[in-house]
Parts: C-alpha cells; sequence; structure tokens
C-alpha cells in the first residue's frame, strides 16, 4: 500500500493505534522498508463459482476466477506475499459431491496458496477422503494440534512452516478445532485433539527462540468468538504469546476490520477472518523497517 | 589471548552481521477485499474450471422422473404433497438400510418443514431438483424414542401449526390443538415401548427446538444424506404425483 493511501485510511477515522511511542514519526530516519503482504480465505466450501446475479445475499459475489486476478494484482504489486487458507476448504457446493475436493486443491495449487490448516468439514469424506486428494495439492497442510500418527494422513501435514521473504523470516502454525460432537467419529478416526493453548505456546516457543521468526502466524479453525468457555481466536490471542497475527475460520465471521487483542504481555495480536464462500479476501500488511536507530519506536496498526 | 580475542571479535562480527538488518515491526495495515465483478476473470482459471462444471450441469440436467404438477410446502397447513412424498421416500429409501443393520423396522419419519428448501416443479425433474429441495448435507439418523418422547413430539406437533412431513404416523387435533387421535403404524402410542424414528442429523441435534430428540434409547448414524434418498426416488420413479392425504389433519 502506498504512503498516500495509507495516510488517507488513517486520516478516514479508521482505527489507529500506536505503542511505545512517535512511531510515525520513524518513518523520516528509515534506511530500508520491507512489506509482507499476507493474502487469506477461510470457509470456501468448495465455492468455486461466482454467486449467481440472482442470489438473495451474495449476488455476483466470490469466484475462484476473480480471485485468481486479485491475488495476481497484490503478487504483483508486492512478490513478498503469503497466500494462506485457514480450512474449511470442501463442502457447500456440487463441485464437492461430484469430484470429493479434487478441483478445489487444484484450483488453490494454481493460485499459488503458500499454505492452509484442516477445518472440521475437510473431514466430510473422511480422513481417507481428505488423504485420496493430497495429490492434487502443491500446497502444505500445517496443523500443530492434531496428532495425526495413526491415520493415513500421518507424515502428510506439517506442524509449522517457516517462509523466508526478502530476508523476513515467517512463522505459520495451525490449530484446528475440537472435532469430538462436531464430526463423526468414523470420519475423523483416531485423529487426537491437543490442548489449543498449549500447542501454540510449543509452537511460539520453537518459531520465535528456535527458528527466529520475525513474524509468526496462526492459521486457526476455531472460531473467533463463543460466549462459553469454548476457546476461540480471542481466548488464544489473549493467553499466548509472539503471535502477530491469527487468520481464523469457522463461524463464518464477516469483520469489518481485524480486531486487536492483548496477548498475555499485553503486546498486540490481529484476529482477523472474512466470512466465508470466497466473498472476501484478507490482506495484511506488515512493514518491518532496518534501522540502526535503536530508539523505542512501536508499531502502528492501521485497520 | 589472541585466539580469544579473536573468538570474540567474530562472535561480534556474526552477531551484529545477523543482525545488522535490526529488523522492526512498525507498522501494520490490514484491510478487506470483496471479490465483486468489477474484478476481471481469469480466463486461465475460468477454462480449467468448465469441462469440471460442464460435466456437473449435465449430470444435474439428466432426467430422472417427471412431475405431473407443481408442489410447494405451503400446499397445506398440517400436510403438504410435497412434504410427505419426501418424508416417505426417506421411509422407503433408508428402512431397507436400517433393517439390514439392524434387524429392525424405522416405524416413522419426521422431517422440518423449514428443511423444504425449494418447490418441485412439474415437468423433468433431476438430480438439480434434489439439489434444489435440499441443498443442505443433512443425513439420516434413526433414533430409538420410547413412547414418552413420541408424546412429547406429538405435542410439539399439535402446537407447532407447521406441516412438518412425516410418514407411518397419523395425527388429528381439534381447533383448539388438543389431540384428538395420535397413532404410529395405526396403533396407539405405548408409553414404554421404543419408537425408531427416522430424522436427520440437525434435527436431532435439536434443530426447530425438537428437544424431544435429545432422551433417547439408541442413536443409528445410516451415513445416508437426505439428497441421496431423494435421488433414489426419483431414479426409482417415473412419475412424480403425491397427494395431500389424513396423517395430519385439523379438524375445525
Amino acid at each position: 500500500m502506498k504512503r498516500r493511501d495509507f495516510i488517507q485510511q488513517a486520516t478516514a477515522g479508521t482505527a489507529l493505534v500506536t505503542l511505545g511511542g512517535m512511531g510515525l514519526q520513524s518513518f523520516t530516519t528509515l534506511k530500508k522498508t520491507t512489506k509482507i503482504t499476507i493474502l487469506h480465505t477461510n470457509d470456501v466450501h468448495s465455492h468455486i463459482d461466482a454467486f449467481g446475479p440472482e442470489d438473495g445475499r451474495n449476488a455476483n459475489k466470490g469466484g475462484v476466477a476473480r480471485r485468481a486476478t486479485l491475488i495476481d494484482a497484490v503478487r504483483k504489486e508486492n512478490p513478498n506475499t503469503l497466500l494462506l487458507d485457514a480450512g474449511d476448504i470442501f463442502q457447500g457446493t456440487p463441485y464437492f459431491n461430484y469430484y470429493g475436493g479434487e478441483l478445489e486443491f487444484k484450483l488453490m495449487s494454481k493460485l499459488k496458496y503458500d499454505a492452509a490448516t484442516i477445518g472440521n468439514h475437510d473431514f466430510d469424506n473422511g480422513i481417507s477422503g481428505l488423504y485420496a486428494q493430497l495429490p492434487h495439492a502443491e500446497f502444505p497442510f500445517i496443523i500443530s494440534n492434531y496428532d495425526l500418527s495413526n491415520t493415513v494422513m500421518d507424515t502428510h501435514t506439517k506442524p509449522y512452516k517457516t517462509f523466508i521473504k526478502d530476508g523476513i523470516k515467517i512463522g505459520v502454525f495451525g490449530i484446528g478445532i475440537e472435532l469430538a460432537g462436531l464430526v463423526d467419529p468414523a470420519m475423523y478416526k483416531e485423529t487426537k485433539y491437543l490442548d489449543p493453548i498449549e500447542t501454540s505456546q510449543e509452537m511460539t516457543r520453537i518459531l520465535k527462540e528456535d527458528e527466529h521468526c520475525d513474524l509468526i502466524i496462526c492459521l486457526s479453525h476455531l472460531g473467533y468468538q463463543y460466549k462459553s468457555k469454548k476457546i476461540d481466536d480471542i481466548k488464544l490471542a489473549k493467553a499466548t504469546k509472539n503471535i502477530d497475527l491469527i487468520i481464523g475460520g469457522h463461524t463464518h465471521t464477516f469483520l469489518k476490520k481485524p480486531t486487536i487483542v492483548k496477548n498475555i504481555e499485553d503486546k498486540n495480536t490481529l484476529v482477523n477472518q472474512v466470512g466465508c464462500y470466497g466473498l472476501n479476501i484478507g490482506k495484511i500488511d506488515f512493514y518491518f523497517d532496518s534501522d540502526k536507530n535503536k530508539s523505542a519506536n512501536g508499531t502502528s496498526i492501521i485497520v | 589471548m589472541r585466539i580469544t580475542f579473536l573468538f570474540i571479535l567474530l562472535n561480534i562480527f556474526v552477531f551484529s552481521g545477523c543482525k545488522e538488518q535490526n529488523l522492526r515491526l512498525t507498522k501494520i495495515y490490514g484491510e478487506q477485499i470483496t471479490i465483486t465483478d468489477s474484478i476481471a476473470l481469469n480466463s486461465e482459471i475460468e477454462a480449467y474450471i468448465k469441462p469440471f462444471r460442464d460435466r456437473i450441469e449435465k449430470d444435474l440436467d439428466s432426467v430422472l422422473a417427471y412431475a405431473v404438477d407443481t408442489y410447494s410446502k405451503k400446499d397445506g397447513d398440517y400436510n403438504t404433497a410435497l412434504g410427505n412424498f419426501m418424508a416417505d421416500a426417506v421411509y422407503s429409501e433408508s428402512n431397507p438400510i436400517f433393517k439390514s443393520r439392524t434387524g429392525k423396522d424405522i416405524d416413522m419419519v419426521l422431517l422440518n418443514h423449514g428443511g423444504i428448501r425449494s418447490i418441485l416443479s412439474k415437468g423433468n425433474v433431476t438430480k438439480r431438483t434434489a439439489f434444489g429441495l435440499m441443498p443442505f448435507e443433512n443425513s439420516i439418523v434413526v433414533v430409538g424414542l420410547k413412547g414418552t418422547q413420541i408424546d412429547s413430539m406429538m405435542y410439539y406437533l399439535s402446537k407447532g401449526k407447521r406441516a412438518h412431513p412425516v410418514s407411518g404416523l397419523k395425527l388429528t387435533i381439534d381447533k383448539n390443538e388438543n389431540i384428538l387421535e395420535a397413532k404410529v403404524n395405526g396403533k396407539n402410542i405405548e408409553k414404554n415401548k421404543t419408537y425408531y424414528v427416522a430424522t436427520n442429523d440437525y434435527l436431532y441435534n435439536g434443530g426447530d427446538n425438537m428437544s424431544f430428540f435429545k432422551t433417547n434409547d439408541s442413536l443409528y448414524v445410516l451415513d445416508y444424506k437426505i439428497r441421496n434418498a431423494l435421488i433414489d426416488k426419483f431414479i426409482k420413479l417415473d412419475t412424480i404425483n403425491p397427494v395431500k392425504d389424513d396423517r395430519f389433519t385439523q379438524i375445525k
């Protein structure tokens, strides 16, 4: 995003959070700024075609072919872009009933998705149905809190993955929802669900301390927020540290803008989710400055 | 000494070398972009999808049966031809599966009026018709319910003012919605007998406030989608001509 646009956005009355001092002033002393763009989808649910003009709610919205055009444009503007999906790729249109998810994975591969996590509906043809479509996915599945070692998916997912874009190291891990009570056990078989908070703490420790990541992203299919004690993205953000962005799914939540949550260290974590059915794509730009000016400047969040 | 000094120097060099950039996250900018028709189609992606889409369209439009009239879920206060067709189809298509697995018969079927998602139009009936009637992925489950729970179901139906599709049931209410007659398979409901009720997983889980499913003896998951039962019924029938009958009525 050009600085002019950014200033327009900031003055247009959108939330501007500046922490730790005069963050904006540091722009004048920059040596080099690197922008990392995160594009994300969730709960696309086999919506390959756009909604028709007759649709009562989403007329003419969505569609993979249009999403492809948008993604190309963003990548052209910033090659340092990651494209991620937060699960529930499957189920929702006859494309899934007819092809079992093959086309969904093939198209995500053509769109060059960098990673996805697994949603509950991705088990809808059983764990073997998911496994059967893996040859069509040229992107990794990242899931940290499902122990799949006693299933056909063993070794076919990663607990985390790191990406390097223009010298910036980005760590991505994935958190899935508890399947018991939501998915027929015959479908998920011996998939073991591990505690999301404990798993996230372990993942962020690895990604921060061992992998020295500059940016840590959690792909979550927990759901945005529940009134009950059930774990959700907001609770996860509050209970953990070092997560810069939680890309959520499951609850089909249309957020007008990402939510800023104070984590356990009172630092900011962003939680975002873009509804469902490929109607929207989320775009979060992270600007990194390389400067030798050690003055403590904060991070401006403009959403 | 010199080696130690070099080691320290090297350390400083390496450390500052890798931290030379001294990266700092200064700004985060978030936005959401809606995919609208003002964005051009990527022609390569569109061309890739086309054969997949064409095959589905062709299959969805292949003719399975013929409907002699247009049927709507609004064609009746307490039972409709369309609802009766769907409930009867669920009974006839799932009972052989249930019987082969358990040796038992399904006693009755209860679906929900809101679960009929379109009309059934006069003319050719296709798979697309089934996707229209039942776009959701709900599956058939058979629930073992005691007579007392069936009584709760009858009370629910009597007060509901909705033509929830039923099969195997005869329910008559008066103008004040009091139950005049309630029979399953032509017999009075016995409080301690277990009845096997086919429904869908949504209703079993409390959808449409059908809380009487919660207290049950047993649950049988048939792994059989409502939509697929409808498609299988369409394939078996040449002509679709269901009727409104006296299975659930109000005497005014």
